[in-house]
């Protein structure tokens, strides 16, 4: 897990003279899954097509392994994808489909038979050979796709949201095969979602990207705990992002109410971005908070209860195990811990930071 | 009941009306008699001496060539200009199908003289300005019967077998190729019976000498009608309807076998 398998150096892509990557600058390493999370039309498509050859970038170089490989074609690139749409050839069997690739590499026909059987049962579709394509399901055909994909025992494979079309139950058992998949083979896979929770829970590494720009690359577990700007703490989970300003080292103020924290080296009275998370927010008596507040709304959501809470002018959103009926006076607590600060965007190229809300 | 009979009825008269001129000709090709009005018997005389007759035949024979080399290069061009037609950009496409389109609706008689005009400035007319002719009016069929077989064909898949390592033309042959076939048939299919059925196009660019059927027929009919010309009107008739079934049955035919060994593989 150290090589540097794959460089991005300054890579720009524009369509019709709308910029869609701007000098976008990247490392994938070896064996790693990485996952380029982000909202729609952000660029994660355009990003995986530049590495799997289908589009040349405007600008930049891309290195495989050392070597540039910025205009090599698709077909000469040691590299699989599974395409976000489904891309089975549809005239063809399921076996055929999977040959595909196997047979332009003249492989024997006892090889890519036992292959194609291999790859059947790690997909866990035994006895799908003879099928038609039509004859499947969205999930089964993506199932296939990966089938496809890694019987060429690529160097590394590339994932389109190949679960998007799956419903909830289909799309964790798929995790959990990817996930599995990954580590039965050993490949680098760059994977590609929209959804933070997937991201969350199968990457090594995450990179949010928003609007052609890089917002924050890091473990999971720093995306979520340490999110370096409002818009991938927004973008991770639903949080409370308020203007704060920083008054001095571990002192902030927000709803003019100050609270001890734990940042320092922002200088003095600088604006700031305050993240807290719902289920950081402690309900106390109303005597022990930093603030008071109404419960105005209350969801159940299975494991929690989802509250908002009005208090100095700010409807925070709260998780607690509590149930807590709608019109109940309560004080606000955070931990000093779990108070996270953020820089405010400054530049103009960091307004892609900005939440649209 | 009432109103079913009545539909039936509705339907039958209209047939009755589309095809009466067809059916009497075919009747007449028939018919011993050299009038029109009197039913003098069963013969097959007039297709016998149609088969004999020179001007008859090497008309036939002109249309046959006429038609499968034209059918033949404009299926080709017009396969490649759709798939070129499909690798462009939205707007681009627009313009181009409109293009191509402006023929199709064209009155054929404009179409013919402004060819002729064009023709006359750098070549003899005869067979090979026909040939043109006919290959430029079946060039747009061809496009509007493969370009919606390419645009439902999605473009990932071609990408995905680039993906598997295919070359762009294998790529191509392997994935693409099924999948437009069907058009490029059925495109292949409405250029014969586009030229088959063209007088007046043929009419202007054919010059003296060369005859293809239509214009053959044409200038026998000024003449006085022989009842060969029935014998020879019914011939092409079926040729263009069985041509025409070929085109339309196939394809079901194979849908249909498609989808029982799906239902058989379930
Ligand atoms: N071939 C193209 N021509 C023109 N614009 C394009 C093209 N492909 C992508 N774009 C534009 O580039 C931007 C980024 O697209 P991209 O497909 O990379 O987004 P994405 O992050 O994959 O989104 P999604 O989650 O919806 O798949 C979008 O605004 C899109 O409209
Ligand atoms: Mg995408």
């Amino acid at each position: 897990m150290s090589k540097h398998l794959i460089d991005f150096i300054d890579i720009s892509k524009s369509y019709d003279g709308s910029l869609v990557l701007d000098e976008l600058n990247l490392y994938i390493r070896e064996n790693e899954f990485l996952t380029l999370l982000g909202p729609s039309g952000c660029g994660k498509t355009t990003t995986l097509r530049l590495l799997g050859g289908f589009e040349t970038p405007d600008q930049g170089r891309i290195l495989f392994d050392g070597e540039d490989i910025t205009n090599l074609p698709a077909n000469e690139r040691k590299l699989n994808t599974v395409f976000q749409k489904y891309s089975l050839f549809p005239h063809m069997s399921i076996a055929e489909n999977i040959a595909f690739g196997l047979k332009i590499s003249k492989k024997s026909k006892a090889y890519i038979n036992d292959k194609i059987k291999y790859a059947l049962k790690l997909v866990n579709l035994d006895g799908f050979e003879n099928r038609s394509v039509d004859s499947l399901s969205g999930g089964q055909q993506q199932r296939i796709a990966i089938a496809r994909a890694i019987v060429n025992e690529p160097k590394v494979l590339l994932l389109d949201e190949p679960l998007g079309a799956l419903d909830l139950k289909l799309r964790q058992n798929m995790q959990y095969e990817l996930m599995r998949l990954k580590e039965e083979l050993g490949i680098t896979f760059v994977y590609v979602t929209h959804d933070q929770e997937e991201a969350l829970t199968m990457s090594d590494t995450i990179v949010v990207m928003n609007q052609g720009y890089i917002q924050q690359i890091g473990t999971p577990e720093m995306i979520y705990n340490e999110p370096e700007n409002a818009f991938v703490a927004d973008f991770i989970g639903h949080s409370n992002i308020i203007d704060g300003v920083m008054l001095d080292d571990r002192l902030v103020e927000i709803l003019g109410v100050k609270m001890p924290c734990v940042d320092e080296g922002f200088g003095k009275n600088k604006p700031v971005d305050v993240v807290i998370r719902p289920e950081d927010v402690e309900l106390v008596d109303p005597a022990d908070g930093y603030m008071e507040g109404d419960v105005t709304s209350l969801i159940f959501k299975g494991v929690h209860y989802e509250l908002d809470v009005m208090a100095n002018g700010y409807e925070w959103l709260v998780h607690t195990t509590k149930h807590v009926p709608v019109g109940t006076h309560v004080g606000i607590r955070v931990t000093p811990f779990n108070i996270q600060i953020m820089h405010k965007p400054e530049s103009s190229d960091e307004k892609a930071v900005e939440i649209d809300e | 009941m009432v109103k079913k009979c009545a539909s039936r009825l509705y339907m039958f008269l209209i047939f009755l009306f589309l095809y009466l001129p067809i059916i009497v000709l075919i009747i007449l090709s028939f018919n011993n008699s050299k009038t029109r009005v009197v039913w003098g018997g069963f013969t097959l005389d007039w297709y016998k001496s149609c088969f004999q007759d020179e001007k008859i035949m090497s008309a036939f024979l002109t249309t046959i060539q006429i038609t499968f080399l034209s059918a033949i290069l404009s299926t080709l061009i017009g396969t490649l200009a759709a798939i070129g037609i499909s690798a462009m950009k939205k707007r681009q496409q627009t313009i181009y199908l409109g293009a191509t389109n402006i023929p199709l609706l064209n009155a054929d008689i404009v179409t013919g003289i402004s060819m002729m005009l064009l023709f006359v400035k750098f070549m003899d007319l005869g067979f090979v300005t026909v040939l043109v002719a006919h290959i430029t009016f079946s060039i747009p069929y061809v496009i509007l019967n493969v370009l919606p077989k390419l645009k439902a064909c999605n473009r990932s898949t071609y990408e995905a077998a680039l993906d598997l390592g295919a070359s762009p033309l294998y790529a191509f042959y392997k994935v693409t190729w099924p999948e437009i076939r069907p058009g490029v048939f059925s495109g292949f299919m409405m250029a014969i019976t586009m030229s088959l059925d063209d007088f007046s196009i043929t009419y202007f660019t054919k010059g003296p000498g060369v005859n293809t059927l239509s214009t053959m027929l044409y200038t026998e009919l000024k003449k006085g009608i022989k009842p060969e010309l029935y014998a020879l009107s019914t011939i092409l008739f079926f040729a263009v309807l069985f041509i025409l079934l070929l085109g339309n049955v196939l394809p079901q035919k194979k849908a249909q076998r498609a989808l029982s060994k799906q239902q058989k593989d379930l």
